[in-house]
């Protein structure tokens, strides 16, 4: 009895000191009234309203969406664009979880980061353009699986990558709550989830450009090809390695103080196999473009305003930076690489669209150009996601080191480390009822 | 590898096989189903409209705008309020009408699209859209060839808009009602096989009178609406670069290849996980 009654107040206890402590992490940290902040905070509440309009009055009435143009940015860019510049955290996990490349170790918490929120909020961004949303579980409940659907795949893989990258985040969240126990199931689920994670990521990646391979006849010829998926699916390795680069510039000037040493010591170091790398994807890219295009006997359309269009696309955003990439590892200069980073993302940015929005449907005489008011709304679920990766970054262990607790130990003696680590076991168990809630 | 990691990578496989093992390119095999269609004699047709007025009354779509057809001449779309058009078109200095629609394909690419099956190829023969199942995605209208599903932009529950050949009248055994009331006896209502015996008969008597192609027997894996004329099709805004290729097909490889990547993607990222491991000291960890 003396137990039961001694042990109820440490659980009460507990658990007040974890709402307390989730209470005191939701205040933000540093000063409100930022530049950013009140910029951040007038496009969101304009956003708001309008996406509230868009549900109450119908897609029309802030969209140029038509019967002839039925996508628009919302899904050529938030959706389609969106999920290749994510593409960097299967390439990252595949590289650090796979290959064992240990020297990209320390930014792969920060790169399935953003992965992760990239799905959360620019495939969520998918429920603002879809006409009758309260039907988006059909697919998922089974009363109508449209099982011949490449749409139905997609929708499939979007879902459970995103549990998949939930589970390599995880502990990352465990060492922010100290769970230390619910952190070591979770760290262990880690290799599952990767493996798990690049299998879907290189069918959803490809079934983005299986998407359009009915589109035959309407997406002009020099984009469509049978070949769309494996091309979707090469340049998301480059798309999603130019955003780690590029974020990885910009979060060393927003998050300085909340980066580790190692990171810091280590950046260059990564920047520089990562450009490597792209310029590698890209040169296969580009050598896979050139086929399709002999393949497809497409000189006829060369020479025409849609030919001058593609070649902008393939020699400004695919050439050019692939040898910029090269010769910024060669000559160790990051200048060029973020150049190339950035031309490597427009080109991404150009060509999604021009398979989902410019060039289908090219046969038509009309045009589709968005309001003002779809920028808008993707400007809001841009922000959106900044802000939240921000309040992440500057509370869990992302860019700093974990803590003591959850490093794995690796230098101890074998003989001394059975012994410390039964001793350790012992310990923890009693220090867990003190420091856990769980 | 050791016992857990086998465990798990078997049981990751497993899980993303049960969604895999279903997903295969649907088509048609069983020849025995005989779809219904409806064969449309153009050099009949006198442009009274009659059916876009009789399609609007039975579907409760607002009145047509009879006078439309004479502002303009060559193809008019549908649109959401009008599921059936009469577009016309002077070739030779001589008035051709032709009725457009939902073709009504075999094997349809907005059925096989469609992630919830709203869009579905009946045992009869029409192609319907059902509601209940619709999540508004669209991707019937990017995938369609004739660009023929249209879509309720202005509304808050938007609705895809396009002839379902009066589905609930052929379960009853009645013609569809443009069939039903066209004056010309312009289309009829039958089977496919019906109305391609049909339309070469016709082909055969008056060889001069028709083009010796029926719209719609081949294309794109045959449609349930086909089409005589007495012109060339392409001047009659009709497609005439579709491929025989039925749509399915275009996805079917893409598919196919889904379970060989989920099945052996796992088991070669595994391998490749412990080929590359230093030794049996380093521990697994999370991130």
């Amino acid at each position: 009895m003396e137990v039961i009654m001694k042990e109820k107040p440490i659980i009460v206890q507990e658990g007040k000191r974890f709402i307390k402590f989730i209470l005191s992490e939701l205040k933000p940290k540093g000063k409100l009234l930022t530049p950013f902040n009140i910029f951040a905070a007038i496009v969101i509440g304009v956003g708001v309203i309008l996406i509230a309009i868009r549900f109450i009055y119908g897609l029309s009435s802030v969209t140029n969406l038509s019967q002839e143009f039925p996508w628009g940015i919302w899904i050529g860019f938030d959706v389609i664009t969106g999920v290749a510049f994510a593409g960097g955290a299967y390439v990252l996990t595949f590289m650090v979880y796979i290959l064992r490349l240990e020297k990209y170790h320390p930014i792969i918490r920060i790169t399935v980061l953003n992965g992760f929120l990239a799905y959360v909020f620019y495939a969520g961004a998918l429920l603002l353009d879809l006409g009758r949303p309260w039907h988006v579980i059909n697919p998922i409940i089974g009363n109508s699986f449209g099982v011949s659907s490449v749409m139905f795949l997609v929708a499939w893989h979007f879902m459970l990558y995103m549990m998949a990258e939930f589970v390599e985040f995880s502990p990352a969240v465990a060492e922010w709550l100290g769970w230390r126990k619910i952190r070591k199931i979770l760290a262990g689920m880690t290799l599952g989830a990767v493996i798990f994670g690049i299998t879907l990521s290189t069918l959803h990646q490809s079934g983005l450009g299986a998407l359009f391979l009915m589109t035959k006849g309407k997406l002009h010829p020099l984009w469509y090809s049978e070949f769309m998926p494996i091309l979707f699916f090469i340049s998301s390795i480059f798309a999603g390695l130019s955003m780690v680069i590029l974020e990885g510039s910009i979060s060393h000037k927003l998050f300085a103080k909340r980066m580790s040493n190692e990171i810091k010591r280590s950046h260059n170091d990564i920047v520089m196999g990562l450009s490597k790398i792209c310029a590698g994807a890209l040169f296969v890219y580009f050598f896979l473009k050139v086929l399709v295009f002999i393949h497809e006997n497409s000189w006829v359309h060369l020479n025409t305003p849609w030919g001058y269009w593609f070649l902008l696309e393939i020699v400004g955003f695919v050439i050019i930076p692939l040898r910029l990439y090269m010769l910024g590892s060669r000559n160790k200069n990051f200048t060029l690489i973020k150049v190339a980073a950035v031309l490597a993302l427009v080109g991404i940015v150009l060509n999604r669209l021009n398979t989902s929005v410019i060039a289908y449907n090219w046969q038509n005489f009309g045009a589709y150009v968005p309001t003002w008011m779809e920028i808008e709304i993707t400007l809001t679920v841009i922000l959106v996601e900044i802000i939240v990766l921000r309040w992440i970054v500057y509370r869990m262990p992302i860019l700093t080191e974990s803590p003591a607790w959850a490093l794995p130990e690796k230098m101890r003696d074998r003989v001394q480390k059975i012994f410390l680590v039964k001793e350790k076991a012992k310990e923890e168990e009693k220090e867990q009822w003190k420091v856990s809630t769980m | 590898m050791d016992r857990r990691d086998f465990i798990k990578t078997m049981g990751v496989v497993g899980a993303s096989v049960l969604p895999a093992r279903s997903l295969r390119a649907e088509e048609i095999e069983d020849k025995s189903v005989e779809f219904n269609g409806i064969l449309v004699d153009t050099t009949r047709c006198v442009g009274c409209q009659n059916c876009s007025v009789v399609c609007a009354e039975s579907h409760d779509l607002p009145e047509p705008d009879l006078d439309k057809m004479f502002e303009i001449t060559g193809n008019r779309p549908t649109t959401p309020e009008q599921w059936t058009t009469i577009s016309r078109f002077e070739v030779d200095g001589e008035e051709i009408y032709v009725k457009k629609q939902c073709m009504h394909c075999n094997q349809p690419a907005c059925a096989t699209a469609c992630p919830t099956k709203a869009l579905l190829k009946t045992e009869e023969g029409p192609v319907i859209w059902r509601g209940d199942k619709c999540m508004g995605c669209r991707f019937c209208m990017i995938s369609c060839p004739f660009d023929i599903p249209k879509f309720e932009y202005d509304s808050a529950n938007p609705r895809i808009m396009k002839c379902v050949m009066c589905w609930e009248k052929i379960k009853e055994g009645e013609q569809p009602e443009c069939v039903a009331n066209c004056p010309e006896e312009a289309i009829i209502f039958g089977t496919r096989r019906e109305l391609i015996d049909e339309a070469k008969s016709r082909i055969y008597s008056e060889p001069d009178r028709y083009v010796h192609e029926i719209y719609g027997e081949l294309e794109v894996g045959g449609t349930g609406y086909l089409y005589l004329a007495g012109v060339p099709f392409d001047q009659l805004g009709f497609k005439e670069d579709l491929e025989n290729e039925a749509y399915p097909q275009y996805t079917k490889t893409f598919l196919y290849s889904v379970p060989f990547v989920i099945t052996l993607w796992p088991a070669f990222l595994l391998a490749l996980h412990n080929a590359t491991k230093r030794d049996e000291t380093d521990r697994e960890g999370g991130m």
